[in-house]
């Protein structure tokens, strides 16, 4: 289950009901409010924000010109995407860098937001950037939290700048002395787990924040929050007045409710979401894709930007020329199979896809990335001749095949069908006029 | 307790309204909403409500709260919580809900109850686990038994038990992994440390407690359906209560999936801890 894909499926439902009516009546448009409600709700979006949503979507949608529409479901559709970018900020909003160097990160949230982790994964993107960060561990109070922070900074070598149970506002400057001394440019910094409503620490903050005057101050949200999304927020935003917002644990069965709420409250953008264990699942946050994403049409722009990073340049003109010569052969094949896993997975890919991330639960049972991962054991265990010309595979390679791999002849021979069935139809795909009958006939089958 | 004072000073019933009209049902609905509890849950909540007041011949507002609140008291399904000895408690939960806390907060209760606790460092995946583990067990002076970190989790619990045994000892409590349900490996792991712990101590008496964390909105009930796929699950520790988060999400947990609630956490103290209280716990949520 991917970030939203609850809200997605039972959005997507609450339409698939209007589509059938035809002409809209402003009783069934007031039903189906009234439902996109109780989606919203269910999805942990705050009650109030869901309220005004609804009346924002409802006095539009009452409109004489969507009652008179000829597809008034499909408008009733964009107001409601439109909205939900409008609700989540519109753009993608960047990190602000400072124009005098060290650029200042500060973390702040709730305890078990995952400040922590974030602040390896921030700094290991920034890295790749080629930046220079520093990570200042400043949680002086659950017992390790400063281990922590330097077990990761030593697993993605980055430094990190720590004083102990040392008063974290003397830590901080000294770290930005630090920092301008070693001509490192970006400097993250860790701070402890506190509740909104914890007075004290929340001055702490304060007092940080005074003392080195952030570039940025990121406010860090469990997304799987609930209602409390809304106080949150607000109290940390009222104290401390961040810049921005990074959604953590959005790999869970989340429903995202926050994603929705915090914006319209506190009206600062949602600049990262965190989608995974890995220290490299980091990603910025388009609210207008996810919008797209949520109303199941798909989200290609970010599955663009993912192929652009998973593959570059040169292996992707190789392929295409493979393609054309019809020279694609089974080590490609695990090339690609690398690839879709560097994108994250079949499941991920396909949940971009326009008109399936609402049927996603559907699909969930039949595409398993475990697949790809028995074809791939397969072709290791071929010869390298085997694998440039898999038609010399017959019966007895096959069972030695099937064995090294630790799977049955089947497996092997479904692997063989499917990659012949592929060079088949890439065969059409570059010459459909020699084909032209059965590109019909596949068009037909498939439904087109 | 400067945030506990602040709360209390709160502690009382805001409705504005004199009549049983629509406004105070729908200010009634949007306060058990805000709760997490599920719009579902507060709509049966509300119909029972409507259904109760029309029985009763109630008209008055504070007639109708006093039957909410014991419809919600009713709800909670509380029943007596008896521990019995020797006593294997794993610790189950996602990532950043509090369990280690929560085990430090378990051992302070036990052994003010004069019983000997022992601890297994069973999170050999997060970075300084049993670091953060080790510092609670010397802060509180109990034993603890840890594994270098990446080490199987099913065989520092095994290394717990024969220790327990040898010592007689009353109380284990198992630290495991964080994980996000969705995992299945991770899953796997905790079926394991159960099972290694049953076979190695059959007649001990075996309590898995899941920590969900107040704050977490409907995620929490998808946590305890994965959870409970895997291992049985006896129980609920709900945390950081603390902080304005009422838990409400627990109403759809005890009813649909069956799953008590035993302990709750208030605060990052040792004795941040305490036995469910249905009574308080409800008087939040209609603060």
């Amino acid at each position: 289950m991917a970030f939203f894909s609850n809200l997605s499926e039972r959005l997507n439902h609450i339409f698939s009901k209007l589509t059938k009516h035809g002409k809209l009546t402003a009783l069934e448009i007031k039903e189906a409010m009234r439902e996109i409600r109780v989606a919203l709700l269910e999805a942990d979006v705050n009650y109030t924000v869901a309220k005004d949503f609804i009346n924002k979507v409802s006095e539009k949608a009452q409109g004489e010109e969507i009652l008179k529409s000829l597809t008034p479901t499909q408008q009733v559709i964009k107001i409601v995407r439109d909205e939900l970018t409008t609700l989540m900020g519109g753009d993608n909003q960047k990190l602000n860098v400072s124009p005098k160097p060290p650029t200042i990160i500060m973390m702040c949230g709730l305890q078990g937001s995952g400040k922590t982790t974030l602040c390896g994964k921030l700094a290991l993107k920034l890295k790749k950037e080629n930046k220079k960060p520093l990570l200042v561990a400043c949680d002086i109070y659950r017992p390790a939290a400063i281990d922590q922070l330097k077990v990761l900074g030593k697993s993605i070598q980055i430094e990190v700048f720590e004083r102990g149970t040392n008063n974290p506002v003397k830590t901080v400057k000294e770290a930005i002395d630090y920092a301008n001394k070693f001509a490192l440019d970006t400097v993250i910094i860790d701070t402890a787990g506190r509740l909104q409503i914890d007075e004290k620490l929340m001055d702490e903050l304060k007092e940080i924040k005074k003392a080195i005057n952030p570039t940025e101050i990121l406010l860090v949200i469990d997304a799987m929050i609930g209602q409390e999304a809304v106080a949150v927020s607000k109290a940390f935003n009222d104290a401390l007045d961040v810049t921005g917002v990074v959604l953590t644990k959005t790999d869970g069965d989340t429903r995202g409710g926050a994603a929705l709420s915090i914006r319209s409250v506190i009206g600062k953008p949602i600049k990262f979401v965190g989608v995974g264990e890995k220290l490299t699942d980091l990603e910025p946050f388009y609210p207008d894709r996810m919008a797209s994403r949520i109303l199941g049409m798909g989200d290609v722009l970010t599955l663009i930007d993912k192929a652009q990073e998973a593959v570059d340049e040169q292996t992707a003109k190789e392929m295409e020329r493979k393609f054309r010569e019809n020279s694609f052969d089974l080590n490609d094949y695990i090339e690609q199979v690398n690839s879709l896993k560097k994108m994250g997975g079949l499941k991920a890919v396909l949940s971009m896809m326009p008109g399936v991330s609402g049927k996603m639960k559907q699909l969930e049972n039949m595409i398993d990335d475990k697949m790809l991962e028995k074809n791939k054991a397969i072709i290791q265990s071929m010869t390298a001749k085997e694998r440039q010309n898999p038609d010399i595979i017959n019966g007895s390679r096959r069972q030695r095949i099937a064995k090294g791999a630790g799977v049955s002849v089947n497996d092997v021979n479904t692997l063989l069908k499917q990659f012949n069935q592929s060079k088949e139809i890439m065969r059409m795909l570059k010459n459909p006029k020699a084909y032209g009958g059965k590109m019909a006939m596949m068009r037909k089958l498939m439904g087109g | 307790m400067g945030i506990f004072k602040k709360f209390f000073e709160k502690l009382k019933y805001t409705f504005k309204h004199t009549e049983l009209d629509d406004d105070f049902y729908d200010e009634l609905e949007a306060l058990l909403v805000s709760s997490d509890m599920g719009v579902e849950t507060a709509m049966d909540i509300m119909d029972e409500l409507r259904d109760t007041c029309k029985q009763k011949l109630i008209k008055d507002t504070e007639r109708a709260q006093a039957e909410l609140k014991q419809i919600l008291i009713d709800k909670l399904n509380v029943q007596d919580i008896n521990f019995s000895y020797p006593l294997i408690i794993t610790v189950v939960g996602v990532n950043g809900v509090g369990k280690t806390t929560t085990i430090a907060k378990m051992t302070k209760f036990f052994t003010k109850n004069k019983k000997s606790v022992l601890l297994a460092a069973g999170d050999t995946f997060r970075a300084a686990a049993t670091e953060q583990l080790n510092t609670w067990a010397e802060k509180l002076k109990v034993k603890i038994i840890k594994q270098g970190e990446g080490a199987d989790s099913a065989s520092v619990v095994f290394d717990a038990i024969t220790s327990m045994k040898a010592k007689n000892m009353d109380v284990l409590i198992v630290d495991t992994a964080g994980r996000l349900h969705t995992k299945t490996n991770l899953m796997k792991e905790l079926e394991k440390i159960n099972n290694v712990a049953k076979r190695e101590y059959p007649t001990a008496n075996f309590l898995n407690l899941i920590v969900l964390d107040a704050s977490i909105g409907q995620n929490s009930i998808a946590q305890v359906k994965a959870f409970k796929d895997s291992v049985q699950i006896d129980g609920i520790v709900l945390t950081k209560l603390d902080g304005t988060s009422k838990g409400g999400v627990v109403y759809p947990i005890i009813n649909d999936l069956k799953v008590p609630i035993i302990f709750t956490g208030f605060g990052e103290g040792v004795d941040d801890l305490s036995l469910f209280d249905a009574n308080n716990f409800v008087d939040k949520i209609l603060m």
